[in-house]
């Protein structure tokens, strides 16, 4: 594989630039006193500048070879590409979302600025094939996500959970870097593809013990971007008190990041790929895969069963996502090309249903005021769009269940498979059962909403097309990629390239 | 290119369904109105498939497909009809017709209802026809959510907590039956059911343990929808809280999915297990017939008496399909159809009364066929059917199990043969605390069975009538198909036994 130079790279990160000038643009806009007066110039500056960003990446993922570029520190081929569009999918839907948040309606420049940052450092980290890159974009997505979890500097809530957020990412990020600084010590190297050639010419397992430490400390560290068990307590919390936008975008966005380090991680510095057979082989003395089918079970189980006693509506989906984070774990564990297209795949239908049920949230939200589950109730029969809305979240639900013929459902099947495949099965008859419990809590919500009896009657007060005709397309394509997925699919397929074939 | 019949008929319902969506809320008899002529195609397609049909043949029928759906995974759009699925599909369309007609006094939410109801109906029917084991899973969890908010919106006190159960247990069996589709598919490389029989391919692909792993896998999904004991605890719920038209659906139609599954998955995709497994499925079969019906006897609401006699009906299908004679399978399947009409029949009955009286207590009333003379009749018909009366089409598929199923287990047919005074016993005991004996005052001016009622009645009554004389259109219909399913029991171990049946 061809390792490029700066200058030679330069051209493969023209996405990234195109983000970084928007983000400046941004930035000078405010200071001219007529423009910082409008409180949508900035956000749809933003919007431009990332819908260029997605546009810019999807053509450069047909023009540009694969290359590994920066002298070794990143790796740009289809895996990175897909993440470029998935973040920005993910921040053009988040700054839509802010924008018609009513938590957010005096948001100053800096709150979009900060979007951008975030949104510019989930594909480098993606694309991180460096231990020290690793560790920067990491903590370049973490330091601006503490930010805008906080933005709402009067709610104290929302102190709280950043302050929450920092304790706990710092300590994560510390033994993280312990961890990479260990792996670093024993392989001699920082750069991934080496500590591959390490390991593979090391087969009588010198400093198999601190590799092993090493290996654990960095897979807290992803695992607690993944919000992961055991390192997932900031996630209720820090998803209860952001403002319900930002929650929206951390529940999708750094977390799909989370899940590409690890992906890439795992895959390429700690298995070989055999190109003829297309089969990953976990490297001797490092059991990988039960490490992470533990972790999955973990985190599936904790996640769904936390899941069924809550009442605030914010914390509810931050268990559900934990537990989700969980159904990908058990994919990811079974190092497979399919598992990996399983996990992008589900990916793709988890960004649309979660950012559809948190988008209906804040529909929720804006009219009643109130996180509470309770204010769910009743929803179908009441005016000002409530029935449209109630069919909506149900739509999302039924998704986030897996139940055909919805997209949740075809990214559960993707996951299973892989399970299936690998012979786990045992760890696939714990993954269904789990998704029997949680059908009993999303079932609760749409309990609430057609069978229970209002304690309002106020009207919604629904209004303007923008933000009902966004969350129905949500649901459309909830439903129609639930019937008919092949160009996900293909688009999955051709994404599952990691620069090693 | 021909019609596509099976088409028309699993996907007119759900035309009907979308066009209800777009009438106003307040227009609703237009929605009711919808509904019925939405069911038409597929009741008209039900008799154009029952004219056609080639009964001489085992061979798949009025086939559309297959044709690429989702090429990535060689997911295939297939539908088609062969012996065991052709009845099931002429009983859905004449039981969702019947039901949208039993539902007419419906008066909450009616547009929801309604729409609701005609997706259930695409669901049943995409069920029985597709061919295509991800397309069948598609069509078995889809009817899942209408059912779910039936049962949960219309449904009576404790209508919650009976759809959520009705949900979970059906979603546990669906979730396992994914887990076989994925390794079936994995190993095979196709979801085709067709193509999934090919025995040299299942066997060398699987071992003994992951075909028993499988068969149980896909058992314990169809052993919830039967129900079979221990799985049948939801269903005495579900079917008391549902509103009439829809405990007449999940007894009529849903009940069947789960043998229906059984026979086409189990049964012909992993025959040698079958046979070994035979032996229980017998058993399960009888306790479901003697547990059942000394459930029923101890009832106190009608309702869940009648849900109880039809978990106790259900275990005759159970013991037919496990006695591999054409007796016996023959008449599990004509079973399946006549448990459909007859406890159809039982559950609108019992709505006609609570439409009256808003109570389904059975000590509560008295005399009613001195009050309601013409409704008594349709009642005694139904009851007598149930009960297996001979000249009464419950008594052929009753008699064919027993006569298959002793020949294989005498025993166990012994102790279910049993449950026929058991079952006398608590239809006629109903029958007298119900219609005979002193009149109730409070009711006495109850008015007698509508002609709206009478229609809903009627067809199913003829046809109990119709069969229990001459039973040959339907079961030559499904005897090839049966037969040939039978003779791969045997190639696998199944020892079959002379047949008294021929065409």
């Amino acid at each position: 594989m061809q390792v490029l130079e700066n200058s030679a790279s330069f051209q493969y990160f023209l996405p990234e630039m195109i983000l970084g000038l928007t983000l400046l643009v941004v930035l000078i806009l405010d200071l001219n006193e007529e423009l910082s007066k409008s409180r949508l110039i900035a956000p749809w500056t933003a919007a431009v500048g990332i819908i260029l960003y997605v546009a810019v990446s999807l053509m450069m993922r047909v023009q540009l070879p694969a290359a590994i570029t920066f002298h070794g520190m990143m790796a740009n081929d289809s895996f990175t590409d897909f993440f470029r569009v998935f973040s920005g999918a993910s921040a053009l839907l988040a700054v839509f979302l802010s924008v018609q948040s009513k938590e957010l309606q005096d948001v100053k420049v800096e709150y979009w600025i900060l979007l951008l940052g975030i949104t510019l450092g989930m594909p480098v980290l993606a694309g991180a094939n460096n231990l020290l890159m690793i560790y920067l974009a990491m903590e370049m997505v973490s330091i601006l996500s503490y930010i805008v979890v906080g933005y709402l500097r009067k709610s104290r809530q929302s102190s709280e959970a950043a302050l929450k957020y920092v304790l706990y990412g710092a300590t994560a990020s510390g033994i993280m870097i312990y961890g990479l600084s260990i792996i670093f010590g024993v392989a001699g190297s920082l750069d991934v593809l080496e500590i591959q050639k390490f390991l593979i010419n090391n087969p009588v397992g010198t400093g198999r013990i601190a590799l092993f430490v090493g290996l654990l400390m960095t897979l807290a560290g992803f695992g607690y971007k993944i919000s992961a068990v055991p390192f997932h307590m900031w996630a209720p919390d820090v998803y209860q008190g952001a403002p319900t936008p930002v929650t929206a975008f951390l529940s999708v966005g750094p977390k799909a990041a989370g899940f590409a380090i690890l992906l890439r991680f795992t895959y390429t510095a700690l298995a070989q790929f055999n190109v003829d057979t297309q089969v990953f082989t976990p490297l001797k003395y490092l059991d990988i895969t039960g490490l992470m089918a533990v972790l999955a079970v973990l985190t599936m189980t904790v996640g769904n069963f936390l899941a069924i006693q809550q009442t605030n509506t914010k914390r509810f989906l931050a268990y559900s996502s934990i537990a989700h984070a969980g159904y990908m774990l058990i994919a990811a564990a079974t190092l497979s090309t399919l598992a990996l297209q399983g996990v992008l795949f589900y990916l793709v239908a988890y960004f649309i249903m979660n950012m559809g049920a948190f988008a209906v949230t804040i529909m929720v939200i804006n009219a009643t005021g109130s996180e509470e589950l309770s204010s769910f109730k009743g929803l179908a029969k009441r005016s000002g769009g409530g029935a449209l809305i109630a069919m909506l979240m149900a739509v999302f639900m039924f998704s986030l269940v897996g139940l055909p013929p919805t997209f949740g459902f075809v990214g559960k099947f993707y996951l299973f498979m892989s399970v299936i495949k690998a012979k786990l099965y045992w760890l696939a008859v714990i993954g269904v059962i789990n998704s029997v419990v949680s059908l009993y809590y999303y079932l609760r919500v749409v309990k609430y909403m057609y069978f229970d009896e209002a304690e309002d009657e106020k009207s919604l007060g629904l209004k303007g097309f923008a933000f009902p005709g966004v969350v129905t397309s949500l649901g459309l394509v909830t439903l129609i990629l639930g019937i008919y997925w092949e160009p996900i699919a293909v688009f999955v397929q051709e994404s599952a390239n990691m620069i090693l074939k | 290119m021909d019609m596509p019949i099976l088409s028309i008929t699993a996907f007119a319902p759900l035309l009907g369904m979308l066009i209800i969506g777009l009438i106003p809320k307040a227009k609703e008899n237009l929605i009711r109105w919808t509904a019925l002529i939405a069911t038409f195609p597929s009741l008209l397609g039900a008799v154009k498939i029952f004219m056609d049909f080639d009964r001489s043949s085992a061979a798949i029928q009025f086939q559309e497909g297959p044709f690429n759906w989702i090429p990535a995974f060689n997911i295939q759009y297939y539908f088609g009809l062969d012996g065991l699925s052709v009845t099931m599909v002429i009983l859905t369309a004449l039981i969702s017709t019947i039901c949208i007609l039993a539902s007419w006094k419906v008066t909450k939410q009616i547009k929801g209802y309604f729409a609701l109801f005609l997706l259930l109906e695409t669901g049943m029917m995409g069920t029985f026809m597709a061919l295509d084991f991800f397309l069948f899973f598609v069509f078995w969890e889809i009817m899942l959510l209408p059912m779910y908010f039936l049962i949960g919106i219309w449904g009576g006190a404790r209508r919650e907590y009976a759809a959520i159960k009705f949900f979970l247990y059906t979603m546990f069996g669906s979730v396992l039956m994914m887990l076989v589709m994925v390794a079936l598919y994995l190993n095979i490389g196709t979801f085709n059911m067709v193509a999934m029989q090919d025995q040299a391919l299942i066997m060398s692909e699987f071992s003994h343990w992951a075909r028993t792993l499988c068969w149980l896998g896909l058992f314990v999904g169809f052993a919830v929808k039967v129900p079979v004991f221990p799985f049948h605890t939801w269903l005495p719920d579900a079917h008391v809280e549902a509103p009439t038209a829809i405990s007449v659906i999940l007894a009529g139609v849903l009940l069947k999915m789960g043998t229906y599954g059984i026979l086409r998955f189990n049964f012909q995709i992993f025959p040698d297990i079958t046979v070994e497994m035979a032996k229980w499925l017998a058993v399960l079969g009888v306790i479901n017939i003697v547990y059942g019906a000394l459930c029923a006897m101890a009832q106190r609401d009608f309702k869940k008496l009648i849900a109880y006699s039809s978990v106790s009906h259900m275990g005759f299908v159970l013991l037919g399909m496990a006695s591999f004679t054409s007796e016996g399978l023959n008449g599990a399947v004509l079973q399946m159809f006549n448990h459909g009409t007859i406890t159809a029949q039982l559950f609108l009955i019992v709505g006609i009364l609570y439409d009256r009286a808003h109570h389904r207590e059975i000590n509560g009333f008295g005399g009613m066929s001195s009050i309601m003379p013409r409704y008594a009749v349709w009642t005694t018909i139904a009851f007598f059917a149930a009960i297996g009366l001979p000249g009464l089409s419950g008594f052929i598929s009753e008699a064919l199990i027993f006569l298959g199923s002793f020949q294989q287990w005498p025993l166990l047919t012994t102790v279910a043969v049993s449950s026929v005074v058991l079952s006398a016993a608590y239809m006629l005991w109903t029958l007298q605390r119900v219609y005979l004996g002193k009149i109730n005052e409070k009711y006495k001016d109850f008015p007698d069975i509508s002609a709206r009622e009478a229609f809903c009645l009627f067809p199913l009554a003829l046809i109990v009538l119709v069969l229990g004389v001459y039973p040959k259109p339907i079961l030559n219909m499904m005897m090839t198909s049966l037969d040939n399913i039978n003779q791969v029991l045997g190639q696998h171990g199944a020892p079959l036994l002379t047949t008294f049946l021929n065409k």
